[in-house]
C-alpha cells in the first residue's frame, strides 16, 4: 500500500489504541441490547380516549392507503376496495406509496400524509419498526393509524386488520387437504424461508391440527423451503417427490411456492395423483385449476380486507372505537366486528377457490 | 426561520476572487444556477404548497436526505479527481447490517461504532488498492464491490431486521430532535459542519488543488509532483468511512438495521453531485454546487410528494434534471467556444475551455 513503514506503524498503533479504548468503555458503561430494552420501554404509549359506540360515521373523512409498494396488483385490489368503501360513507380515499418495497421508502410518505392532515393512514408496513417514529408522530397529531396486511410494531398503530387468524389458516389448510385425501397418506409442506414468522406460525398450527385423532393415518414427512424463489420452490417440489415416491399431498402456504409446485406437477406424471393445496392467488392458479392439477386452494379476499380496513379507520376517526379490546363496530355490508387483543381485527375464514368460483376473482 | 441556510454556510458563496478556482472552475457557473434554482424551488414551496413551510416538514425534508448528503461530500472530491465510488450504498448497508448483527450479539453500541467505521475504512482501502495498485478503473472496481459489500451485508444479517437501538443515540438521528429553535436536525447540522470543512479542503488547500489537477490531467499532475496514487487512496478510504458512518445514521434514524438498507442510494448520491455541476470527467466543480444539488433533490422530492406526484414521475423528474445538469454546461461551453472562435482569431481561447472535456471541444 501507499503508506510507508513509519506511517503504517503509526496507523496500526492508533487503531489498536482505539480498540482498547472501546473495549474499556464497554466494560465500564456500554449501552447493550439488555440495558437499552429498559431504557426504551418507558417510551411511547398511545393516549387512551373514550369510545362512543353510538357516534355516527363522520362525513368527509380523508383516508390514505400506503401499500408496501404501488403497482403491486394484490395491494391495488385491497386499496381500491378501501377507497370505494370510503365513498360509501361520504369520505374520500387515495393510494400513495413508494415504487420499491424497501424498508425506509414508506417513511417520506407518512410525513407527507401528516402534513396533508389526513384523518387516517392505512399502512401495510414493509418494516414494522422503520415506520414507527413517523406513525407515532401521526397519532400524536390526532391522525388514526390502521395497519393492514402486514403489521407494524404494536404501539405504532391503533388497529391491525388481519386477513385471517394464523390458527384459522394453519388448521384450515390441513382440514381441506385431509378431506381431499380422505385423511390418509404421507404429506409434505413447501414453505417460504426458514425464518419467515407468518409461515412458521401457520406450520405450527398445521402440526397441532395433525395431532387430532382423525389424522392418525396422515403423516407429515418433511417441511421444505423454497425461499419464495420460483426456481428454488420448483426444485424443492421435484426433490420432495423423488425422496418420497408415495407422497400423497403437498401444502404450500405461500403464493410463490404453490404456483411453482403446480407448474412442476402439471407437466409431470404426478399430475392428478399428488394433491396440492395451499395459499395462492386466483390469477396465478387459474390454469392449474382448469387443467386439473389443483382442485382447490385458499386465500383471504383482498377486496374485503380493504373494505374492512376502510370502515375500521372511519370508526376510529369518528370516535366509535379507540382500538381497545372488546370494542365493536359495523363494517358496512360485512357486518359487525369486534376488536381483539392488541387492537387486532380479524377479517374471517379464508376464501376457498375452486373451478366453480375462480372466474369471479381477478387478482 | 432561516431561509436557505445553505447559501450562507457553504463556502462557494463567498466572493473571494483570488481563490479563483471556487468560482472559475464551474465554467458557465452552473453551481450558481443550481443555487438559484434551489432558492426558487424553496420559495415556490413556501408560497404554494400546504404543509411545506412547517418546521416539522422542513426538518423532515432535510433529515430525509442526511445519509445521501453525508456521502455526497467525499463523493464530490472523488468525482473532482476523476474517480467514482458506486459501492457507497452497499457499504451503508454493510454498516447497518453489522450494527444490527453486533447489537444482536450483545455488543455495546459504543463498541459497535468504531468496528463499523473500521469496516468502512477497510472497504475504502480495498477499493483504493484495486484502483491505485492493480490499476483498474474505479467504475469497474466499485461495480464489483457494490455487489460484494451488499452480499457481505446479507451474509452478516440475512433477511432479519434488528431493532430496539438505545434511545439515547437514536434520538440524535430522528427528525423530531432539532437544534432548539431551528428546524436543523443533528445529522444535517453535522453535514453542514463537514461541508464547510470539505469546502475548505477542496478549495483552499494544496490537497484540494491537486485533486482538480488529477481530475483534469492525471499524467500532468503526476509529473508536476503530485502523489496521485496516494491521494486517490485517501479519497477512497474517506468515502468508505463516510458511507459506513452513514450506515449507522440510517440505522438509528429508522430504528431498523437491515442488509437492504439504502438500496440504490449510490445513484441518488451521484445524481446530486452531478446535478451540482461537478464534471463527471473530473477537474471541475465546486463544493457549493454539490451541496446545492443535494439539497435541491431533497426539497424537490419533498415538494413532489406533498403534491401527491406519483413516485414514477418523481424518478422521471430527477432523471431529467440530471440529464439537464450534465448537458447544459456542455452545451453552453460549446456555444461560448464557437462564438469565441468566430469573433477572435487564434490564441484567445477563454480560460474555461482549457479544462473542458474532449467531448465538448469536438
Amino acid at each position: 500500500m501507499m503508506l510507508r513503514t513509519a506511517a503504517r506503524r503509526r496507523a496500526a498503533a492508533t487503531a489498536a489504541a482505539a480498540c482498547t479504548l472501546a473495549v474499556a468503555l464497554t466494560a465500564c458503561s456500554g449501552t447493550t441490547k439488555d440495558s437499552a430494552a429498559k431504557d426504551n420501554s418507558n417510551a411511547g404509549g398511545a393516549a387512551t380516549a373514550k369510545a362512543d359506540p353510538d357516534a355516527p360515521l363522520k362525513k368527509g373523512l380523508k383516508l390514505a392507503f400506503l401499500p408496501k409498494q404501488v403497482n403491486n396488483p394484490y395491494e391495488k385490489i385491497v386499496d381500491e376496495a378501501g377507497i370505494a368503501a370510503a365513498e360509501e360513507y361520504g369520505g374520500t380515499g387515495k393510494e400513495v406509496g413508494p415504487s420499491d418495497a424497501s424498508a425506509s421508502s414508506q417513511v417520506s410518505y407518512i410525513n407527507t400524509l401528516i402534513q396533508q392532515r389526513q384523518d387516517a393512514i392505512l399502512i401495510a408496513a414493509n418494516d414494522p419498526n422503520a415506520v414507527c417514529g413517523p406513525l407515532r408522530q401521526a397519532m400524536a397529531k390526532g391522525i388514526k393509524v390502521v395497519a393492514y396486511d402486514s403489521d407494524t410494531a404494536k404501539d405504532c398503530r391503533q388497529l391491525f386488520i388481519n386477513q385471517a387468524s394464523s390458527e384459522q389458516i394453519g388448521r384450515g389448510l390441513v382440514r381441506n387437504l385431509g378431506k381431499q385425501l380422505d385423511h390418509r397418506g404421507k404429506i409434505a409442506i413447501l414453505s417460504a424461508t426458514q425464518n419467515a414468522t407468518n409461515q412458521n406460525t401457520w406450520i405450527s398450527f398445521m402440526k397441532e391440527e395433525l395431532k387430532l385423532p382423525e389424522y392418525r393415518d396422515m403423516k407429515l414427512v418433511k417441511v421444505a423451503y423454497g425461499d419464495d424463489d420460483d426456481q428454488k420452490s420448483f426444485q424443492q417440489t421435484q426433490g420432495l417427490l423423488q425422496a418420497y415416491p408415495d407422497l400423497k399431498g403437498i401444502i404450500s402456504p405461500t403464493t410463490v411456492g404453490i404456483a411453482a409446485a403446480a407448474r412442476y406437477l402439471s407437466d409431470s406424471s404426478y399430475k392428478g395423483k399428488v394433491v396440492l393445496n395451499g395459499l395462492g392467488t386466483p390469477n396465478q392458479m387459474r390454469t392449474y385449476v382448469k387443467d386439473g392439477t389443483v382442485a382447490q386452494f385458499s386465500l383471504w379476499n383482498p377486496e374485503e380486507l380493504g373494505y374492512l380496513g376502510s370502515y375500521a379507520a372511519a370508526a376510529l376517526a369518528s370516535g366509535q372505537i379507540t382500538g381497545a379490546e372488546g370494542e365493536r363496530f359495523t363494517a358496512g355490508r360485512l357486518g359487525e366486528y369486534t376488536v381483539g387483543k392488541d387492537g387486532e381485527v380479524i377479517l374471517g375464514e379464508p376464501t376457498v377457490f375452486d373451478k366453480n368460483n375462480i372466474d369471479t376473482f381477478d387478482f | 426561520m432561516a431561509m436557505a441556510p445553505e447559501t450562507g454556510t457553504a463556502p462557494g458563496s463567498s466572493a473571494r476572487e483570488p481563490a479563483g478556482a471556487w468560482v472559475r472552475a464551474a465554467g458557465p457557473r452552473w453551481d450558481t444556477a443550481v443555487g438559484v434554482l434551489l432558492v426558487a424551488v424553496f420559495v415556490v414551496g413556501l408560497a404554494g404548497t400546504d404543509g411545506f413551510a412547517s418546521g416539522g416538514n422542513l426538518a423532515f425534508a432535510f433529515n430525509d436526505i442526511a445519509e445521501v448528503a453525508l456521502i455526497a461530500l467525499p463523493m464530490t472530491l472523488l468525482v473532482v479527481a476523476g474517480q467514482v465510488d458506486l459501492s457507497v450504498a452497499s457499504m451503508l448497508g454493510l454498516g447497518s447490517a453489522l450494527t444490527g448483527a453486533l447489537w444482536n450479539a450483545g455488543w455495546a453500541f459504543e463498541m459497535i461504532v468504531p468496528v463499523v467505521l473500521l469496516t468502512g475504512i477497510a472497504g475504502g482501502l480495498l477499493n483504493g488498492w484495486l484502483v491505485t495498485r492493480v490499476g483498474l478503473p474505479s467504475l469497474a472496481v466499485t461495480i464489483g464491490t457494490l455487489a460484494l459489500y451488499r452480499g457481505l451485508a446479507s451474509v452478516v444479517l440475512g433477511s432479519d431486521a434488528v431493532t430496539g437501538f438505545p434511545h439515547t443515540y437514536a434520538s440524535w438521528a430522528v427528525d423530531t430532535t432539532t437544534i432548539p429553535g431551528t428546524f436543523v436536525t443533528y445529522p444535517i447540522a453535522l453535514f453542514l459542519v463537514l461541508a464547510v470543512v470539505t469546502g475548505v479542503v477542496l478549495h483552499s488547500t494544496a490537497f484540494g488543488r491537486s485533486l482538480f489537477a488529477i481530475g483534469a490531467q492525471e499524467e500532468a499532475a503526476y509529473f508536476a509532483g503530485i502523489r496521485v496514487k496516494r491521494f486517490k487512496l485517501i479519497l477512497f478510504v474517506v468515502t468508505g468511512l463516510f458511507a459506513a458512518f452513514a450506515g449507522i445514521v440510517f440505522t438509528l434514524r429508522y430504528g431498523s438495521a437491515r442488509a437492504d438498507n439504502g438500496l440504490g442510494f449510490e445513484m441518488l448520491v451521484i445524481a446530486s453531485v452531478l446535478l451540482g455541476g461537478i464534471d463527471f470527467d473530473g477537474g471541475r466543480g465546486t463544493l457549493f454546487g454539490a451541496v446545492a444539488g443535494v439539497l435541491l433533490i431533497g426539497v424537490l422530492r419533498n415538494l413532489l410528494t406533498l403534491n401527491d406526484v406519483a413516485n414514477e414521475v418523481q424518478v422521471i423528474v430527477t432523471g431529467l434534471l440530471l440529464v439537464g445538469s450534465v448537458l447544459t454546461p456542455r452545451v453552453v461551453a460549446a456555444a461560448v467556444e464557437r462564438r469565441h472562435r468566430r469573433t477572435a482569431g487564434a490564441g484567445t481561447v477563454p480560460p474555461e475551455s482549457e479544462a473542458s472535456s474532449p467531448s465538448s471541444a469536438s
